[in-house]
Formats: structure tokens, sequence, C-alpha cells
């Protein structure tokens, strides 16, 4: 049962470089502000594991603002449920519960990374990118283990790099995208300031033998545990030896409360106007939920969200240029590392797609709806939500997921009682 | 081309209704259409628990929830593994002594018309379902209930429907019926010499003066715990919860899936026309439920979801042709016994149809008694 009652002006939801931003806009605006945030430590998927594990001069700044700027943080909570037309959502701590009412509401809710299942993706050893390096960050040992990278995204990179720095040896980078799309992409980062060093790293990525461009997995040893990769680049077709392929094709922006709180969505994410307003009265959204466009973005993004939240239109309407460029940025991005149409076909008729109900690939081709796929095959219906599989889906059958019923994280059945209607209809 | 379509019945809805008339259509020979607007059991059918129960608030409903329980123990054999037919049984909860009395009472009407049943006291009802509060009175076990899963069901009677030659239209919504055409909402034209309405409490949009209400549920799913319960479990005070006509109302009724996931119901509401989830209505029927089986709480739900029972006044059916249009049957007005009586209403149906002698006496719900009640 929810237990407490909070009240806050501000409340913003994440606390990954937007919703830092959003806090730290909103807190020198004068405005109470209460962040919430489901991992152990603020800095999202990004600057995960917080202050100490700071991966740079610029995380560091933010989280020193933060600490400065007097918004409180709650680690550890997760937003099971909510309501638009009361203002306020439903939080669930490890041991409890509580309702929050906000004034305005902040959504920074980010993305989570994009898995397109193959044959053999379920063995152990085969991880997301952000998996495998949130288990090294806790302390899984790497050192002289070979991790293939494959997918899509600069991310792959900065992924390689820090398996690299932690002991590992990466024979291979697999990036989707072709040569062709990537290297205009590379000489455009350059003419952004503060990108400098990507476009650098990653123009030398690409004159190194182990970037391959226009190459991903396609199969994994079905083995008890993972030995090799097929991987495949043109023609070729060839084995590469490992303990670990780390997979992630992109970013999905984690719309699902949003969507609770019926704001309007778009094929990017959710909707919003100049100020980072969502469709819904007094809710703004920012960062990777609203389209995915990377850390720059996402931190004026926050800034713009949580001055216009704090009635400061004013000092919001100064990012809106700098918003414009990020933007741009993000579109190029977007272009360079889309999704090749052979991507489709990775996964063959016994190929499990949804993994918490176990459905192949074949179970789910004959149907024509994702509502369809869910009730027949119970896709989707196990404690992810359709979280994994949902993306899949729409993206190997075009099948486009329903809305979003309560809770949106499982949660205990008690914390779905609400603590203020204790007199119930006889 | 071929001449337009031209069927001896078009089934109206394919949800666990219209699904089981188009197969008893079918196999009976007849040229069979089944129109549904968009998934198959994506309605009611999907909404429900897929409780297979015998019921006794009067002859008439017993009889068909009793029949149709016959059927289904038919069909079990043929159903399956996706469709989850779990023969579980089902108890009854008498929380004091009162409820208790009831139990006596149901045992008797039971035993006399032949359906298994035992009665447990305190402690036999402790060993059988551990989760639920010490102390309770005691419980009538009707070892006959069982429960399925009621979509992959629905599936399964269309695939069978088609085998028999039905002819499946979906992704369109039938607008209106005039004499023996149906006009759907792309514009074409069906032509059929009789239709059957199983759309549930939409049926309205195509017979006035339908006296059927939308009786809105709740239901929330957990992940999985097998064996926390292992039948169907429902308070007596259930019955209160299902014959109030006016106000909202709250009973604990848990179900077992065979998957291992728990279904927690239930509630009852009228007057409520919006499919979003009530957090008022959910808190209310939790804490019902927790009164019951307070271990529920610390178990992990993973969804909530709504659905709308098609609702007569008299707790009873409308199988037949609708008064003044003979030749569009009614097979609506469920209420909470749809999943249980759609292969009863099917076989009564058929028998109109095909002037076959009906097992049970179909009188009780032909349309024309609401009609004469409600004028």
């Amino acid at each position: 049962m929810t237990e407490a009652r909070r009240t806050v002006d501000i409340l913003v939801v994440g606390a990954g470089p937007a919703g830092m931003a959003a806090a730290v806009r909103a807190r020198e605006s004068g405005r109470g502000v209460l962040v919430l945030d489901d991992n152990p430590a603020p800095g999202g998927q990004i600057w995960r594991g917080g202050q100490e594990h700071s991966p740079s001069a610029r995380a560091s700044s933010w989280f020193a603002k933060m600490a400065a700027s007097g918004a409180q943080v709650i680690a550890g909570a997760r937003i099971v449920d909510g309501d638009a037309k009361r203002q306020c959502l439903t939080v669930e701590m490890p041991d409890s519960a509580f309702e929050v009412s906000y004034d305005k509401l902040i959504l920074a809710t980010g993305a989570r990374e994009l898995f397109l299942p193959f044959p053999g993706w379920t063995i152990p050893g085969v991880m997301g990118v952000g998996g495998l390096q949130a288990l090294v960050k806790s302390g899984l040992p790497v050192t002289g283990k070979r991790i293939v990278v494959a997918g899509s995204g600069p991310l792959l990179l900065a992924a390689a790099a820090y398996f690299r720095a932690h002991g590992a040896i990466v024979p291979i980078v697999a990036e989707q995208a072709p040569v062709s799309r990537l290297a205009p992409f590379a000489s455009r980062l350059a003419k952004h300031p503060g990108k400098l060093f990507q476009a650098a790293a990653l123009r030398l990525a690409l004159h190194r033998s182990r970037y391959r461009s226009s190459c991903w997995a396609i199969r994994a040893s079905e083995t008890e545990r993972l030995e090799s990769v097929q991987l495949q680049q043109h023609n070729r077709v060839w084995l590469e030896p490992c303990e670990y392929l780390a997979v992630a094709y992109g970013f999905i922006s984690n719309v699902e409360l949003a969507v609770l709180m019926q704001c309007q969505t778009g094929a990017a994410g959710v909707r919003v106007n100049d100020l980072q307003e969502t469709s819904q009265n007094q809710i703004y959204c920012a960062g990777e939920c609203t389209g995915i466009g990377g850390v720059d973005l996402s931190i004026i993004e926050g800034e713009i969200a949580g001055y216009a939240a704090s009635g400061r239109d004013d000092l919001a309407g100064n990012l809106f240029k700098k918003r414009d460029k990020a933007r741009q940025f993000a579109a190029a991005l977007e272009s360079a590392f889309a999704l090749r149409d052979e991507l489709r076909s990775l996964a063959d008729a016994g190929t499990i797609i949804c993994r918490c109900e176990d459905v192949t690939r074949e179970r789910l081709e004959p149907m024509r709806s994702w509502r369809s796929a869910k009730l027949q095959t119970r896709c989707g219906m196990g404690p992810c939500q359709g979280r994994i599989c949902g993306p899949i889906l729409e993206f190997l059958l075009g099948l486009h997921p329903e809305s979003v019923r309560p809770p949106v994280f499982p949660a205990r059945v008690e914390t779905l009682l609400r603590q203020e209607e204790e007199t119930r209809p006889t | 081309m071929p001449s337009a379509a031209s069927f001896d019945i078009a089934v109206v809805g394919a949800g666990i209704v219209g699904a089981a008339c188009a197969r008893e259509f079918a196999e009976a020979g007849l040229r069979t259409a089944l129109i549904e607007a968009e998934a198959i059991g994506g309605g009611a059918t999907a909404a429900g628990m897929g409780h297979l129960a015998v019921m006794d608030d009067s002859e008439a409903q017993f009889a068909l929830t009793r029949y149709s329980q016959v059927l289904w123990k038919e069909l079990a054999a043929e159903l399956p593994a996706e469709c989850e037919y779990l023969p579980c049984g089902a108890m009854w909860i008498a929380a004091d002594e009162e409820e208790m009395a009831e139990v006596h009472r149901k045992q008797r009407y039971y035993s006399e018309r032949g359906v298994p049943v035992e009665v447990l006291d305190t402690s036999s009802l402790a060993d059988a379902e551990p989760n639920l509060r010490r102390g309770m009175a005691g419980a009538l076990l009707l070892k006959d209930d069982s429960v399925v899963y009621p979509p992959c069901v629905a599936q399964f009677l269309v695939a069978q429907a088609q085998r028999d030659g039905a002819t499946l239209i979906l992704g369109r919504r039938v607008m209106r019926i005039d004499g023996n055409t149906a006009k759907l909402d792309d514009g074409s034209i069906l032509f059929s010499d009789n239709f059957v309405l199983a759309n549930g409490s939409s049926a309205t949009s195509l017979v006035r003066d339908l006296q059927i209400q939308p009786r809105k549920g709740h239901l929330v799913i957990t992940d999985r715990y097998p064996r926390f319960v292992r039948h169907q479990i429902i308070e007596l005070g259930y019955l209160k919860s299902a014959h109030a006509t006016r106000a909202d109302s709250v009973a604990f009724n848990v179900q077992p899936r065979s998957s291992g996931q728990l279904l927690i119901g239930s509630s009852r509401q009228f007057g409520n026309e919006e499919a979003g989830v009530d957090g008022k209505i959910v808190s209310a029927m939790l804490q019902r439920a927790f009164e019951y089986m307070p271990g529920l709480k610390k178990l992990s739900a993973i969804r909530t979801w709504t659905g709308f029972r098609a609702a007569t006044a008299d707790k009873l059916p409308l199988i037949g042709p609708s008064p003044g249009r003979e030749n569009v049957y009614l097979a609506t007005g469920h209420e909470g016994l749809g999943i249980t009586t759609s292969l009863c209403t099917a076989k009564l149906l058929g028998d109109l149809l095909l002037r076959r002698t009906p097992v049970i006496n179909i009188a009780p719900y032909l349309p024309d008694r609401s009609y004469a009640v409600h004028g």
C-alpha cells in the first residue's frame, strides 16, 4: 500500500543528463524539485554509476551542479502508475511505496537499447552492449577475454574502448551501416564544436581493420556457452571466436510512462512543443524519450524543460538555437546509422522473439496486429511487458504496440492500492 | 468475377460466442460467414478470466451452465495446449457461519442435480488452499469447474469453423443489417439469409431497443507463482456483488493459470463506459482480495486491464430471434458467463436454425422475454 504522500513543485522522472539539467535549471529558478530515478545512482545510462565513475569533465560538472542545486534525489525509485488528471505518480521503493503530487512533471525517462534477435542469441555470453558494460562496471572480470561488439551507432566505439580499458580484447566492432554513410557523417561531426574528439575517433576507427562497416552478426555458436559468432560483411561470412558478444542496434525511446499519462507520441518519441511541453497540461518531456538525439541534445532539452516548467520561458527561449543545431546533428546521426532491411531477416522461423514467454518468429508471422500477437501467443505478456520484444516486432513485422496499462513496471500488488481511498463500495 | 458473397448465416463478432456459433453452423453444413472488426477473441473474451463455472442463481442459469460444462468436457480432449484447459475445480469460500449455511444449501442443490461437490470445513480448506487467511468457515468445492485461456479457444473454434468451410472476414465492421443484406464499413455488402449478433454489448448498435448494458470489470495479472492457489477461488459474497444492479461492487476472485500466473478480480461497474483502468475500483478490489489472501500483497503484478460484460436485467443471455426481425438472431447478454456458456449458446442456436430438438428448454433465453419486461 502507498504509505506516504509527498507534494512538490516540480517532479522530474529520470536522473540522466536531461533530468539533471532540468532539475538544476528549475532549482535556479527558485522551484522545489524532486528527482526520481530507478537506478542506484544518478547519471542515467550514459553516465551510469554516478559521480565517482564520472566519464567526462562535462559529466562531472553536471554532477557538481546537481549536488549544489538543492534538488532532492531519490534513487531506486520506480514509477509504477500515474494519473494526469490528479497530477500524481505512484512510486515503488524496495520496501515501500508512496504517491507524489506535482505542480509540473518533467519526464526524462531516456531510452533503452534495441536488440535484434538472431539464431543463438539466447545462449549465455550474448548480451546487450549496455548490459555487459553494467556487468563490467559492477565487477565482472574481462581481462584477456575476447568481446565482439556488434550492432549500430557511435556507442559501439565507446563501448569497445570501455571494454579495452578493462583489459578485454575487442577483435572486431561490427557496424551494420555502410561506409558510404559513415564517412560523410564523420566529416560532418568535425564541424560541430565539442564533437571534434568523436569525429577523430570515428575517422580513426574507419581506418582500422577492427572496425568493419556493413558488417553484422548472423548467428551465435549454438553451444552451451558462447564460443564464436558468425559475422557477415558483404558476401563474406566467417567465424569470429569470442567469449562475449555485445550487441545493440541503437536506441528506443522510453515512452511508456508518457503514454500512460496520455501524452501524444509520434514515430520518434513523445511529442513536444518548443518549450518541451507535451500534449498534456503540466507535463514536459526532455531528452531521449522525445527522440534519440544524444547527450548534447538531451542536456539542452532538459534545461529548456526546467526553465519552462518554472515559468521562465524567456530563459528557455535563449536555448532554442542551440537546440536546433543539436537536432540537426541528431538527424544526421539517425540517417547515418539507419538500420538496413537485411536485418529484418536475421531471425529465422525458430528464433525466439519474446524471451519471457518463449515465442518464436514463426508463431508471430501470421499475426496482423500486436493485440492478436499478444492474445494468441502471449508475446509481450511477461515481466518485461513487451519492452524488449515490442520494438523487435515493430521492426521485423511492422506491428505497433498497443496502449500502456498500469503498472508501467511490474509492481507489488499492494502498491496498486491507493492510499487516500480507503472507503470502498460494498 | 464470382457472384457477390451469399451465405446461409453470417455471425457478427468472433469472440468466443461468435466463434462457437460459426463452428456449430459450419459443422452442420450451413454456408457460414464470421465477421470480426478487430482481433479474434479480442473483446470481452480476452478480458475475462476463463472460468468454466456452474451457477445456481436460477434453474435456467443452472441448466445453461451445467449443459455447457458437459459440452466443455467433450471438447477438452480436442483443445490444443495453448488453450490451457485446467480442470482445477472451483471453491466458493464461506467467511462465516452464515455463509456456511449457504454452502450447505448449495451442496444439497447441486447434489440433487448430479453435480459433483464437496464441502470443506475450516481445517480441510486451510490444507487445500494454504494461502487463504486462516479461520475461514469452510468452502464448497465444485469439482467439474475448470479454466481455459479464452482467446486461444476462440482462435481454435474459428479454425475449426474454417476447416468446415466457414468464411472469416477479419478487419471489417458491420454497420447495418437490412433484410438479408449487411453493409460493412468498407462499403461492401454481404448477403445472408440469417444473421447472428455475437458482438457483446456492441449488438445494441445493430438492433434497436436492445436491453443490454456494458458492465465494466477489472482484472490484475501477476508474475508466475505456481501452486500459490490450486483452485479457482471465489468468495460467496461474490453473489451479492454479481446481483447488485446499480452500485459498483467488488468481490474476491482469484484464478491459477497453467503458466503459474494468477488472475485477481473482480469488479462490476455500471455507467462507466471508459476503457481506462479506474484506480479507485482496483484499490477496492485488491483490498477485498487481501482480506481473503494477505499473501497476494507481496506478489509482483504485471498488468491491469478492463473489459465490458454485456449485461441483461434478468442475468440470462439473449439467445434466439430478435423480436420483429426474425432473421436476426441474438447471441449476447452473457454478462460474466460468456466463456462458460459459449458452446451451449451455439448449440441452442443451431437447434433453432436447424429445427433440432434442444437438450434443454430454450424458452428462458429467448430475447422476446426481455422486450416484454422492458416494454
